[in-house]
């Protein structure tokens, strides 16, 4: 099965007046179609970094992604659905006109696009609250909406950066389910950066674990636990612990060696 | 819940009563001023020629308005202001977003905006009239001069101060600088354009007062030089009453969109 999404020797570092900081380092990975890759690490090892070269913001120093076998280009963009930290919905348009934004954006407003955004907003049980302004909306509401602003554009390959961190931890938890569920059921192909280990567990298919910085990958950890359940309920099966207990013993190492 | 609500009520009644006295007291304030104003004028206190009364300032109103086309001379002054202030609004705008568009063209420039925004504008007037004639153009130019520059450098600091992730966001959804532009700095600064657009129509106004200070023959500005010169001093007291009243009005007016606009987001 040829991957959807291939980094090769991927190397960054970001450039000021004083000085070159290296980000990432020598990356290598691929990501087969309907799985979910859960990167975890340390702050400030680059995991944003590399979620912004795979969305083709910035380009790395050397190395090469490819996107279904070619090099990632402004024509490829356009398969990725990215989801940053905060929900950024803006506070001058309605839940619905936020939701259309990126259509609008790429001109594919119509009536078959608008209808699909009813339709995700109806499906994810935000209907109630379409013509609402932002501010009107609990914060899980908040990413649930920004999550079908994404969806709406029908991306292959949604790339999730830190999407929960900026939640408090119950509704953390909650969202982190609903959007988990979300994307299983959508059978989207996804990227997670996260720094909790429960999180990419719970999510996952895989997690690569970054080291300090510049990032290097330390290891992938292949997920075995049952896709049938929610990520909530993926953190009581027995083997959880098992993971969570190898992955936390690579981050460990990665303290000891600053 | 009985002695919760009856708390709530008290708390009401308190904050009505607190707004009550405030504008009792600042209707207060203006009636002691005029009374005071007419009675030490009245009394030969002050001396009314020089210092005039509120009655003399009635009647100064009434006679201008039947003998010398008072309505006419306001009328031009609001003309000016609000030419100018649209002007203005449309420089700031058009000139605000080339500097955002162009770092490196913002960069050069920013001296010069410092340097023209913290001249005193009057020193420039005299020139104008020599450049453009004494005429209503010298004049709007003179009101927009005093308030473009801070204008734009305000402006152009709410752009820079916009969130970059909300910039990241419309490029993530595929956009270009354009979208940037149309669906994140013009929206969001919305708020903060009407903040600047508060300070500026008096900052306009001041301008084209001083402009037809030195070349008008129309104007409430006309009438305060002319009037002092010819020691018409009821002319001038009434002329910066009723400049008085225009600021409040139009100030009003931006205040009451800015609130409209506040409240529909």
């Amino acid at each position: 099965m040829e991957p959807i999404l291939e980094c090769k020797n991927i190397n960054y570092s970001y450039h000021s007046m004083t000085g070159e900081t290296p980000a990432l380092n020598n990356i290598n990975f691929k990501i087969n179609k309907g799985e979910f890759l859960s990167i975890v690490g340390p702050s400030g090892c680059g995991k944003s970094t590399l979620l912004s070269l795979i969305c083709g913001l910035i380009s790395p120093e050397c190395g090469e992604i490819l996107y279904e076998g070619k090099n990632i280009s402004e024509s490829s963009r356009q398969h990725f659905g990215y989801m940053l930290q905060k929900d950024h919905l803006f506070e001058w348009r309605t839940i619905r006109r936020n939701v259309l934004l990126g259509l609008e954006i790429q001109k594919k407003l119509s009536r078959e696009t608008s209808a699909y955004a009813d339709q995700l907003l109806e499906t994810y049980g935000l209907s109630a609250f379409a013509e609402k302004r932002p501010s009107e909306l609990s914060g899980g509401m908040r990413q649930r909406a920004a999550l079908i602003r994404t969806l709406v554009l029908k991306p292959e390959l949604l790339l999730l950066d830190e999407p929960f961190s900026a939640l408090d931890y119950q509704t953390r938890l909650k969202v982190g389910d609903d959007i988990g569920t979300i994307i299983r059921q959508e059978k989207k192909t996804a990227i997670l950066v996260t720094h909790d280990l429960s999180e990419a567990i719970s999510m996952g298919d895989k997690v690569l674990v970054l080291s300090n910085r510049p990032g290097e990958i330390k290891t992938i950890v292949p997920i075995s636990l049952d896709n049938s359940l929610s990520p909530l309920e993926k953190r009581n099966c027995s083997e959880f612990k098992t993971y969570f207990n190898l992955i936390w013993k690579e981050f460990e190492s990665n303290e000891d060696e600053t | 819940m009985k002695t919760k609500l009856s708390a709530q009520e008290f708390y009401i009644r308190q904050q009505k009563k607190r707004t009550y006295q405030i504008r009792i007291a600042r209707t207060l304030i203006l009636l002691l001023f005029l009374i005071l104003w007419e009675a030490t004028a009245d009394l030969g206190i002050l001396d009314s020629f020089i210092f005039s009364s509120p009655s003399r300032v009635v009647r100064c109103f009434y006679e201008m308005l039947v003998n010398q086309d008072l309505l006419f001379h306001i009328g031009i002054t609001l003309f000016e202001t609000l030419a100018s202030f649209a002007l203005v609004l449309l420089f700031t705008l058009l000139i605000t977003t080339c500097l955002w568009l162009n770092d490196k063209v913002s960069k050069t420039l920013e001296p010069y905006l410092v340097v023209l925004n913290s001249l005193p504008k009057s020193a420039l007037a005299p020139l104008l009239i020599v450049w453009l004639g004494g005429n209503y153009k010298t004049i709007i130019l003179t009101g927009m001069s005093v308030a473009i520059f801070g204008s734009i450098l305000s402006l152009y600091t709410a752009f820079m101060e916009t969130d970059a992730e909300k910039i990241k966001l419309v490029k993530t959804l595929g956009g270009n600088k354009k979208d940037v532009l149309f669906r994140v700095m013009l929206p969001g600064n919305i708020p903060s354009l009407l903040s600047i657009m508060k300070v500026n129509i008096g900052l306009c106004l001041v301008g084209v007062i001083i402009g037809e200070f030195i070349a008008a023959r129309i104007g409430l500005g006309y009438l305060i030089i002319y009037g002092s010169q010819v020691f018409k001093l009821d002319w001038v007291i009434m002329s910066i009453l009723v400049l008085c009243i225009i600021a409040m009005g139009l100030y009003q007016c931006i205040g009451r969109m800015e609130k409209w606009y506040l409240k529909r987001i």
